[in-house]
């Protein structure tokens, strides 16, 4: 069983690291987030008696990198379904639990790995760490972040039959869920509006653990960052696993 | 013996009756082909078959397992080929072999030595390593074949299997099944549109069209039935040799069909 999942998870792996397009692309962004806007606003950040922006935001656009890549990871079933081999795995003797593990745990380790870098990137154009030790645990955290959207991914991707619906995924989705978090600016002070809705988007409680361990500044506090991303990420791999099951060809 | 046993079986899509009702029994070590038309209901068959699309209503039985019920139970004892690609164009031809076979649990001590027996089957064994996707599409369909040829289990689903392949490979294809059924019993139910596919290689032909299985039996059952003298003519009177007149359900139903067909694929 443990092989099957290990195979499944392998071909996330392989996919990836053979797409070099797709590997340069995802790290351009958020490199260009960081450079743009790390340095743009930093003056105006400083102003404000908010520290260094730079530090402030590197936790956000390592937390962007992963819910990109996990989401799309999980979309990966949409292009499978169109490809034919969906359905190579799904007359497999295995079930489609198995199936979706193996996938869900795939997509995350490729968005866990995307974040690893971005977070060398970002420590390479200047952002600083408070501590190398905190960095262990914010892999946790990572991983965590990673898992609950590359499940999400897996569910939405279920219930979609092509790529027509991918726009609306990207600016409905993804893009509300990354600039709704906080990742780009402080949670602290902002209109109520908009903290109610942070609060019901899983990545504000990922940047603001990832915040917290590397820079030392929480909004929510670590174990209710925790607390929200386990429940969350257990939330989207149960939905993931019962849409997934669902699926016809 | 039955190893397949379909009852009742019956799948719509909206209004459209893709399959009609259906009941019909394989039994083991059998070569049983479905012959129809395109659109007859073939693939759709096929589909609810593997467990990849759940019937409308109806129940299919494959080697004592539930195969809507106990899918997962169901799943162990059958393979397909399919009729489009089901190949990973981003992997190797060894890496999609070789992931093949870890899905169906072939021991890894023969893994290796199958892969390379049935890539050098259908000629690929050189281009191993080299992406599916630059592949041509004789070389996919060969390799498909391939795959799907991998592990022994106890019922082999061919849909339209000789589309798009070469005669070499259709020979060695037919011949390979032939002596799996010959040393272990293997069953193989095929859909397909050629006549005289179906009447080198079945034992017993199932004619359906339009969703309904219009005679079962074997090929000289159906010539006596029919009263005529060939499989083909046995065919052409079993689903009508006039082409049909194209009143306004039947391009509704062909366009459902269509709509469907696209779809899936």
């Amino acid at each position: 069983m443990f092989e099957k999942i290990y195979i499944l998870w392998l071909r996330q792996l392989k996919r990836y690291w053979r797409s070099k397009p797709r590997v340069i692309g995802s790290l351009g962004q958020p490199l260009l987030f960081l450079l743009a806007l790390g340095y743009g606003m930093g003056a105006v950040f400083q102003q404000a008696g908010k520290g260094d922006y730079l530090d402030f935001l590197a936790p956000g656009i390592i937390g962007m990198s992963i819910i990109f890549t996990a989401i799309f990871s999980g979309i990966e079933i949409i292009w499978d379904r169109q490809f034919g081999f969906l359905k190579e795995v799904l007359v497999a003797p295995m079930s489609r639990l198995e199936i979706m593990i193996g996938h869900t745990l795939g997509g995350a380790t490729v968005a866990f790995l995307q974040g690893v870098v971005v977070l060398l990137l970002s420590i390479a154009v200047g952002f600083g760490p408070i501590g190398w030790i905190e960095i262990f645990p914010a892999l946790g955290i990572m991983f965590l972040t990673a898992l609950l959207f590359a499940g999400f991914g897996v569910a939405v991707a279920s219930r979609l039959n092509d790529m027509q619906g991918f726009q609306l995924i990207m600016n409905f989705l993804i893009m509300p869920l990354f600039f709704l978090s906080g990742a780009l600016f402080p949670l602290e002070g902002a209109p109520k509006m908009l903290l109610a809705i942070a609060a019901i988007d899983p990545l504000s409680y990922g940047v603001d653990a990832l915040r917290g361990l590397l820079t030392g500044s929480y909004y929510y506090g670590l174990p209710l960052d925790i607390a929200a991303l386990a429940g969350a990420a257990s939330l989207a791999v149960a939905a993931g696993s019962y849409l997934f099951s669902k699926i016809q060809i | 013996m039955a190893i397949i046993e379909v009852k009742n079986l019956t799948k719509k899509f909206g209004d459209f009756l893709a399959v009609d009702n259906i009941s019909f029994q394989v039994r083991q070590g059998e070569f049983f082909a479905f012959l129809g038309p395109n659109g007859a209901g073939k693939s759709t068959t096929i589909k609810m078959m593997t467990t990849i699309l759940k019937p409308t209503s109806g129940s299919i039985v494959i080697s004592g397992h539930d195969a809507i019920g106990d899918s997962d139970r169901a799943r162990q004892s059958f393979g397909i080929v399919f009729q489009d690609q089901s190949l990973d164009d981003e992997l190797t031809a060894w890496e999609n072999m070789d992931f093949h076979g870890v899905l169906y649990d072939i021991p890894s001590v023969i893994r290796g030595g199958r892969v390379k027996q049935l890539l050098e089957f259908v000629e690929l064994w050189d281009r191993r390593d080299d992406l599916v996707k630059k592949f041509s599409g004789g070389m996919k369909r060969r390799l498909e074949i391939a795959r799907g040829l991998m592990h022994h289990p106890k019922v082999f689903f061919l849909d339209e299997p000789t589309l798009g392949l070469d005669a070499q490979t259709r020979q060695h294809m037919w011949s390979y099944l032939k002596n799996l059924n010959r040393t272990e019993g293997t069953t193989v139910f095929l859909t397909t549109h050629y006549i005289e596919e179906a009447e080198q290689i079945a034992q017993r032909v199932a004619v359906i069209d339009r969703g309904k299985i219009a005679a079962i039996g074997t090929v000289e059952e159906l010539r006596q039935e029919t009263g005529t003298d060939s499989l083909e003519k046995a065919f052409l009177k079993l689903t009508g040799s006039h082409i049909r007149e194209e009143s306004a359900g039947d391009f509704a139903a062909r366009r459902m069909r269509l709509f469907h067909g696209s779809k899936k694929n």
